[in-house]
């Protein structure tokens, strides 16, 4: 009954290719307009490098594809062919030193346990010119923000190339994870990116629920997605409020930002956290939903639908709102899609990719949840998108608590994981897809925790709608994205 | 047109800030935990049950609980079969010595000290720097938030600034990486005397979850001690603007 995606499979039975018909088959993969949701990789035993591919199948199934490479193997880049694979590439050129000739840019992801002079030994593109101009920022910025360094050329106020680099929030999550008890890792996985806890503690509950043999009932499922949505309005009204500062539009942020203050307050009487921490666990919820408090969820849930209908009229018709954000930062269709690009930036920019919809079981299942997709590309889409997700979040969780108004709160025993086994979960966030890909040993203790946040991969996706821009236009174009540094740099 | 839909917005808006932050209790907040008085002999079910060890017991099996590395899963309360631990909405928990973090069994919490050095000096005017160095995203959007329309720290001549030269305090979130290390440093250098630096959320206080972590190296805190410390995973932000305004004497 999961409401997300989940896919597991004993290793015995993980299709494990050569080294040349692995590269084939994600070649083909790819090249047939398929999207590929992580490739990472592990040392094994001596100096074996084992590649496991998850690869997105029609129907929003997937399916692992593995290699291992000896010393003597050598692996051929796929970055030049396919672009969206760059960070994949660079992480596991950066974890495992797997030699990789011809990737045409191997800088470091995060600069894993070196020292931090390494950082200043890998120069920033350049483009040689006498007009031409560099801008340097961070790593510290000037608000109340996490740390990372932008690098502009600039041709007077027109941004040629932008070059981010981060891993300054680089703690050693993975790491971490395979060290501690996996049915209490809920507070650290909820780190992983602080403002996606809900969405992190989903997919990981769901893959060690996998693994423990454990299924969930329905009215567990819907709280965890109700949850979710909140997160996501929360989200949402964040980045709008920001938004609406950057470009001076003072009634805007302060509208936005007391809507978010309802919403994240809602969350706190869920489960005492106003990030939504706790509220779900391994084997259930860390909520409870007595009448009174039903009551107040739902009076919530009305109130920002009728207040933000007013901030969004008011928001959306302003003549300095539509000249600000309009044709500002677009990323194509085609760039998205090249780039992998997932979550709401895909989204605003007509790649229809989300996770909650056509499931076939699970909480969207019972309860089918508005599809929002825009072509645009740009600013203006980037923040009318989001206003479209929380109208559709905003509704459908008041269905859903109509639907399904008592939650269950006793939690299931999760038993011994299963040995040997590969499972990968999968949950849309508010910014796009965070992925868990677990593998146990033979004792079902965790022997490899690949975390992805959908930032990974959206990031090269600012740098590339940022061309051709002004330079002033930067920090809208980065609220519009919304990225995470430290679900990036984990 | 435009007018009349801002005038709809502002009347929507109503009046949001809180009038009173030192007595507000946020709804349904996990707080300030109380623990009961008494001996626990040899169970140790909480202590188990914690994701940092934050809980601990004296020689008279009594337990205790510290602020600083606590993340408020209240996985403790769960698993202890007599009742003894309860969190409350209480948002009031700094301290202004890391010891006075620690929750005793059958005790209240140290309450910080005004401090008339501070008070004479920052009681006014205090302007504060953040540096995110290892932080999730959830203390930095906290801190953001007391400038919100809702908790308006500025009322009280506190605001945030964008250059450490501008700087009376360094408010530091994150367990303290090895890739920030260097640019903690050069904020802190070029923060003008006198100055400060505090400690917010777990993570900062004690390296919380991220305690010897690959990428931590919490150096800085060797040679310059936080001030302040504000507990959470994150902190509220009542719990952050109630320590601040003790620590200066602010009404």
């Amino acid at each position: 009954m999961s409401s997300v995606v989940v896919h597991q499979q004993p290793l015995a039975l993980v299709p494990t290719l050569g080294p040349a018909a692995w590269r084939a088959d994600i070649v083909a993969h790819l090249g047939a307009g398929k999207r590929i949701h992580t490739l990472y990789a592990r040392r094994g035993s001596g100096q074996q490098v084992l590649l496991t591919a998850v690869l997105e199948d029609d129907g929003g199934s997937s399916r692992f594809r593995r290699t291992q490479l000896g010393p003597h193997d050598v692996y051929h880049e796929l970055s030049s062919q396919f672009p969206a694979l760059h960070c994949f590439e660079r992480e596991i050129h950066e974890q495992t030193g797997l030699p990789m000739p011809g990737h045409p840019w191997l800088k470091p992801l995060r600069y894993e346990g070196q020292d931090q002079s390494a950082m200043n030994r890998h120069s920033f593109y350049k483009i040689e010119g006498r007009e031409l101009h560099e801008v340097a920022v961070g790593p510290i910025h000037a608000g109340v923000i996490e740390p990372g360094s932008f690098r502009f050329m600039c041709l007077g106020e027109e941004v040629h190339h932008l070059e981010i680099q981060l891993g300054y929030q680089h703690r050693g999550v993975e790491q971490r994870l395979c060290q501690i008890d996996p049915r209490r890792a809920g507070p650290l996985v909820e780190t992983v990116a602080g403002d996606t806890s809900v969405a992190w503690a989903w997919a990981w509950a769901a893959a060690v629920e996998a693994l423990g043999g454990c299924t969930l009932p329905i009215d567990v499922e819907v709280a965890r997605a109700v949850a979710l949505e909140l997160e996501r309005v929360a989200m949402h009204l964040a980045g709008l409020a920001g938004l609406a500062a950057d470009i001076g539009f003072l009634q805007g942020a302060s509208s936005y930002g007391r809507l978010r203050t309802t919403a994240i307050n809602t969350s706190m009487r869920l489960c005492g956290s106003r990030f939504g921490r706790g509220a779900v666990r391994v084997g259930g919820i860390g909520m409870q939903l007595p009448a009174d408090l039903l009551a107040d969820v739902v009076a919530n849930i009305a109130l920002l639908r009728t207040d933000l209908a007013i901030i969004n009229e008011h928001f959306l018709t302003a003549h300095t709102v539509v000249h600000r954000l309009q044709g500002a930062g677009v990323l194509s269709t085609a760039q998205a899609r090249e780039l992998g690009v997932v979550g709401m930036a895909a989204r605003s920019a007509g790649v229809a990719i989300d996770g909650r919809q056509g499931r076939d079981q699970g909480a969207w299942h019972v309860l089918p949840l508005a599809a929002s997709t825009l072509v645009g590309g740009d600013c203006w889409d980037r923040a009318r998108l989001r206003i479209l997700e929380m109208e559709a979040s905003l509704a459908w969780s008041h269905d859903a608590l109509q639907l399904h108004p008592r939650w269950g709160s006793a939690r299931q025993t999760v038993g011994p994981l299963q040995p040997q086994t590969l499972v990968t979960a999968v949950v849309e966030g508010w910014r796009g897809e965070v992925v868990h890909c677990l593998e146990t040993g033979a004792g079902g203790e965790l022997v490899h925790c690949k975390v992805q946040d959908p930032s990974l991969r959206n990031w090269m996706g600012l740098a590339i709608a940022l061309r051709g821009n002004e330079i002033s236009d930067f920090p809208i174009c980065n609220k519009s994205f919304d990225l995470s540094y430290c679900g990036n740099d984990l | 047109m435009t007018l009349l839909s801002a005038l709809r917005v502002r009347a929507s808006q109503g009046t949001q800030y809180i009038a009173d932050v030192r007595r507000a209790r946020p709804k349904g907040f996990v707080g300030l935990p109380i623990i009961a008085a008494g001996s626990c002999g040899a169970c140790g079910a909480c202590k188990d049950a914690c994701p940092t060890t934050a809980i601990r017991t004296d020689d008279d099996d009594v337990i205790s609980l510290d602020l600083g590395r606590c993340t408020f899963c209240t996985a403790c309360v769960d698993a202890c079969p007599s009742n003894k631990i309860a969190f409350t909405a209480e948002p009031k928990m700094a301290g202004v010595r890391r010891e006075d973090l620690v929750v005793r069994a059958g005790a209240a919490q140290a309450q910080i000290k005004a401090s008339s050095t501070f008070s004479s000096i920052f009681g006014r005017s205090l302007k504060m720097r953040q540096v995110s160095a290892g932080g999730c995203n959830a203390c930095e959007l906290e801190l953001n938030a007391t400038a919100n329309v809702n908790f308006d720290v500025q009322r009280f001549g506190i605001e945030w600034v964008a250059s450490p030269r501008h700087a009376d305090a360094l408010v530091v979130t994150g367990p303290l990486t090895r890739n920030m290390k260097d640019a903690v440093r050069l904020a802190w250098d070029a923060m003008p005397d006198p100055r400060f630096v505090v400690a917010v959320g777990a993570c900062a206080i004690s390296g919380g979850l991220y305690e010897g972590a690959a990428g931590v190296d919490r150096a800085f805190f060797d040679t310059v001690g936080p001030a302040l410390y504000v507990p959470g995973c994150p902190p509220h932000p009542l719990t952050f603007v109630n320590a601040i305004l003790d620590l200066l004497a602010v009404r």
